[in-house]
C-alpha cells in the first residue's frame, strides 16, 4: 500500500499539472504531493530497518531499507526543488519569458521525472529499473532546454546524446548479466545438478535482484567482467563520472535552478545507486577487486577532472556543476572499498551531498532572478549586499567543502577511514589532495562572491520567507545529522547490509 | 524450415545488421544513410521473427513485430522528415574522412570478435555465435556517433548502437522479459523523437548549422 501511495502521489501532481490551467496552487499542490512522499518515505524507512522488506504488485516493487533511504532522498530533493518552483516560474511569466503551456508542461515534467527515479529505487527488476532511469533522460532533456535558448538547446542535445548512448550501454550490461543468469553454472564442470535451484531460465523473474543475488556465485566470470565493465561506464554516464562527464556542467548550468537541484543532488545518485545494485551481485561472481578496480579508476579521474577545471570557473552553476562531479568520484572511490562502513558513509554522502547541493544550487537561482547575472565576478560583496541570501550560500559553501558541523564531514571522514582500511590509502591520499586543490578553488570563489568590496550599498528587495524557510532547514537537518546520527545510523547499516556480502 | 535453412537465414539477416551499419559509414547522403538504417531495422525484425519461429517464442514474436514497426517503420520515417526539410543535405565534412573511417570500421570488428569471445564459449549455439556481430555494429555505429557533424547523422549513429545491442539481446537471450523489451523499445522511440523536435528547434532558431558551430558552451 505503501509503495503505491509513494509512486501515486508525484504521478497525481503530474496529472493535475497537465488537466488543469496552470496557477500557482498548481505548483503548491505538487510541493505538497512530494512533501506526502517525503512523510511515506519515512515510515517506510522505519518499516524496513526493523522488518522484512516491503513488495507489491506481484513482486514487481520491492523495497528494503536500500530503496527506502533513497525513497527520502528523492523526496528530500523533490520537495525542496519543488518548493521552489512556483516562484521560479511566476517570476518568469512576469517577465514573459515562459508562457502558462510552459508553466504546466514543466510541472508535468518534474513530476514525471520525480515519478521515474522513485520508480528505479523501488524496482524490483534490475529491466524496469533500467527501463524508469532511461525515462528520466527523457523527461528531462526538456527540462533541461526549458528556456530554449541557444545554450539550452545545445545543452540539452549534448545531454540526451551523451546519456542515450551511455544507458545504451547500461542495457548491454543489464542483457549480459542476464544471458549469464540464464546459463547459471553451465562454466562448472561439475554439471547443473548441484544449482537447478537456482536455475532461473523460466525468464521473467531472473531479472530480479534478489535472485541473482542469490544466485551470484554461480554466474560466468568471463561474460560477468565484460557486462560490469559496461554497467560502470553506462551508469557512470548518467552519475556525471569521468570519462563520460562533458555533459553534466553544461546540463546543470543551463537547466533552471530547480532542475539543476533535482539533478544533481538526486538523479546522479539514482544511478549510482543502480551500481550498487549491480556491484553485489558482480562481486559475489567476481570477487570484490574487479569492480574495485573499475570505481577507483573513474572515481579518482572524475576527481582529477574536477580539481583542474575548478580552478578557472566563472560561471556560479557551472562550478557547482563540477563540484558536482567531484563528489560523485567521492561516492564512487567509497563504493570501490565496499565495506558496510563505506557503503553506509557512500549513503549519508548521498544524503548529504543531495541537501547541500540542493541548497546552493537553488540560492544560485534566487541570485541569478535577483542579480541577472550567474557570472561569478559580476557578484560582488552578496553577503553585505543581499545578507540572508549570501549566508545561506555561504553556509551552504561551507557545508560542501565538507567542513564540520556538517554531515559531509562524517561521510568523508568515514569514506577516507574505510579506503585506507582495505588498502586503498593511495587512492584517497590522491582524493584528498584533489579535495585541497578544490578546497582553495572554491574557497576562492566563496570569498570573491560572498566578501568582495564591502563599500557597495545593500542592494533592494529582500529575499522571500518562502525561499529561506525550506533552504535554512535543509542545512539545519545535514547540520544536525552530522552532529548526531541520529536518527539515521540503524536505516544506514540497515541498507548498507542489503548491498555488502 | 529445415535446420540448415534456418541457421542461413540467421547468418545473412544478422551479417545484413552489420552490412548496414557499414554502410551507413560510407555514404554521405543523410537520405541513403536514412534508408539504410530502415533496412537494419528489417534485417534485425528479421532475426528476432526467424529465432521465434525456431524456438516457438510467443514473447519474441511480439518483439519482432515491435521492431519492425518501430525501428524499420516509424522512426527511419521520422528521420526521413527532418531531411526531407533540408534538401540536398550531405555529410560534409566528417570529422575522420571516409576511408580511414572504413578501415577503422574493420578494426573494429575484430576487436569485436576478440572482445565477445566469451559470450560464445559459455554457450555454444547457432544464435549465440552471432553475438560479436552486435558488439562490432555498436562499435561502428559508436565511431559514427562520435566523428560526425550532423544532427540526423548522430541520431543515425545512436540508433546503430541501439540496433546492435537489440541483436545481441536476441542472439544471447533470445530476448529480455517482455517488459523490459516494451520500456526499451518504447525509449528508443521517445529518444529518437526528442531529438527530432530539438534538430527541428535548433533548426528554425540557427539556420541549417552543423553541430560543430555550436560551441558556446567549454571550458
Amino acid at each position: 500500500m505503501l509503495l503505491y501511495a509513494i509512486l501515486a502521489m508525484p504521478l497525481a501532481a503530474g496529472a493535475i499539472a497537465a488537466l488543469v490551467p496552470w496557477r500557482r496552487w498548481v505548483g503548491w499542490a505538487a510541493t505538497c504531493a512530494n512533501g506526502a512522499v517525503l512523510g511515506f518515505g519515512i515510515a517506510l524507512s522505519v518499516k524496513t530497518t526493523h522488518g522484512r522488506p516491503l513488495a507489491a504488485l506481484n513482486g514487481t516493487l520491492r523495497a528494503d531499507a536500500m530503496s527506502s533511504f533513497m525513497v527520502v532522498v528523492i523526496a528530500t530533493g523533490a520537495m525542496l526543488a519543488a518548493w521552489q518552483s512556483p516562484r521560479y516560474l511566476s517570476a518568469e511569466i512576469e517577465r514573459g519569458e515562459c508562457s502558462l503551456r510552459h508553466a504546466a508542461l514543466y510541472t508535468t515534467l518534474v513530476q514525471a521525472f520525480v515519478t521515474c527515479m522513485l520508480a528505479a529505487v523501488l524496482a524490483a527488476s534490475l529491466g524496469v529499473m533500467w527501463v524508469a532511469i532511461e525515462a528520466t533522460t527523457i523527461a528531462t532533456t526538456f527540462l533541461v532546454g526549458h528556456r530554449g535558448s541557444d545554450k539550452s538547446l545545445e545543452a540539452s542535445w549534448k545531454y540526451v546524446v551523451i546519456c542515450s548512448v551511455g544507458i545504451a550501454l547500461a542495457f548491454l550490461g543489464t542483457v549480459l548479466v542476464y544471458f549469464a543468469a540464464l546459463h547459471v553454472g553451465s562454466h562448472i564442470a561439475s554439471g547443473p545438478g548441484a544449482i537447478a535451484g537456482t536455475s532461473g531460465a523460466s525468464g521473467a523473474r531472473t531479472l530480479d535482484w534478489t535472485s541473482l543475488m542469490t544466485a551470484s556465485h554461480h554466474l560466468d566470470p568471463g561474460v560477468m567482467r565484460l557486462a560490469m565493465a559496461l554497467l560502470v561506464l553506462g551508469y557512470g554516464t548518467k552519475v556525471g563520472l569521468a570519462p563520460m562527464h562533458s555533459w553534466l556542467p553544461d546540463a546543470h548550468s543551463q537547466a533552471p535552478a530547480p532542475i539543476s537541484a533535482l539533478m544533481s543532488g538526486v538523479l546522479l545518485s539514482v544511478a549510482f545507486y543502480a551500481l550498487l545494485r549491480f556491484k553485489a551481485i558482480a562481486d559475489g561472481a567476481l570477487g570484490v577487486g574487479y569492480t574495485r578496480t573499475l570505481l577507483v579508476v573513474v572515481g579518482l579521474a572524475s576527481l582529477v577532472v574536477a580539481a583542474s577545471l575548478l580552478l578557472s570557473q566563472k560561471d556560479l552553476k557551472r562550478m557547482l556543476g563540477y563540484s558536482s562531479l567531484e563528489h560523485m568520484g567521492l561516492i564512487a572511490l567509497g563504493a570501490a572499498a565496499g565495506s558496510s562502513l563505506a557503503i553506509a558513509a557512500v549513503l549519508l554522502h548521498i544524503l548529504g551531498h543531495g541537501l547541500v547541493k540542493s541548497v546552493l544550487f537553488l540560492s544560485s537561482g534566487e541570485i541569478l532572478l535577483a542579480e541577472g547575472t550567474s557570472e561569478m565576478a559580476n557578484l560582488p560583496a552578496l553577503l553585505s549586499r543581499r545578507p540572508v541570501l549570501g549566508g545561506i550560500f555561504g553556509v551552504g559553501l561551507v557545508a560542501l567543502l565538507g567542513l564540520p558541523p556538517f554531515s559531509l564531514f562524517v561521510s568523508e571522514l568515514n569514506m577516507i577511514r574505510a579506503e585506507i582500511a582495505v588498502g586503498l590509502g593511495w587512492a584517497a591520499a590522491i582524493s584528498v589532495i584533489c579535495m585541497a586543490v578544490i578546497f582553495v578553488a572554491m574557497t576562492g570563489y566563496g570569498r570573491q562572491l560572498l566578501l568582495g568590496d564591502r563599500h557597495l550599498p545593500a542592494s533592494q528587495g529582500t529575499t522571500a520567507r518562502s525561499v529561506t524557510i525550506p533552504l535554512v532547514s535543509a542545512l539545519a537537518a545535514c547540520a544536525v545529522v552530522g552532529v548526531s546520527a541520529w536518527p539515521l545510523q540503524q536505516l544506514l547499516h540497515a541498507a548498507a547490509r542489503a548491498v555488502v556480502r | 524450415m529445415s535446420r540448415t535453412g534456418y541457421v542461413e537465414v540467421l547468418d545473412l539477416a544478422a551479417g545484413a545488421v552489420l552490412v548496414c551499419a557499414v554502410v551507413a559509414l560510407w555514404r554521405r547522403d543523410l537520405r541513403a544513410i536514412v534508408s539504410v538504417l530502415g533496412l537494419q531495422g528489417f534485417a534485425l525484425a528479421a532475426v528476432a521473427g526467424v529465432l521465434a519461429s525456431h524456438e516457438h517464442d510467443v514473447g519474441l514474436g511480439v518483439t519482432a513485430v515491435i521492431v519492425f514497426v518501430a525501428k524499420a517503420l516509424v522512426i527511419p520515417s521520422l528521420l526521413a522528415r527532418v531531411v526531407r526539410r533540408d534538401p540536398g543535405s550531405r555529410e560534409t565534412a566528417p570529422l575522420v574522412n571516409v576511408p580511414s573511417s572504413l578501415v577503422a570500421a574493420a578494426v573494429l570488428v575484430v576487436l569485436a570478435y576478440l572482445a565477445s569471445g566469451r559470450l560464445t564459449t559459455l554457450f555454444p549455439s547457432a544464435a549465440t555465435r552471432l553475438a560479436p556481430i552486435g558488439v562490432a555494429t555498436v562499435l561502428v555505429g559508436f565511431l559514427l556517433l562520435v566523428t560526425r557533424r550532423k544532427a540526423v547523422s548522430q541520431i543515425v549513429g545512436l540508433l546503430l548502437v541501439d540496433n546492435g545491442i537489440a541483436l545481441v539481446t536476441f542472439v544471447l537471450t533470445a530476448g529480455v522479459p517482455l517488459v523490459v523489451e516494451l520500456g526499451e523499445s518504447l525509449d528508443v522511440l521517445l529518444v529518437v523523437v526528442v531529438l527530432r523536435v530539438l534538430a527541428t528547434t535548433m533548426r528554425t532558431r540557427l539556420g541549417p548549422v552543423d553541430l560543430d558551430q555550436l560551441r558556446e558552451l567549454h571550458d
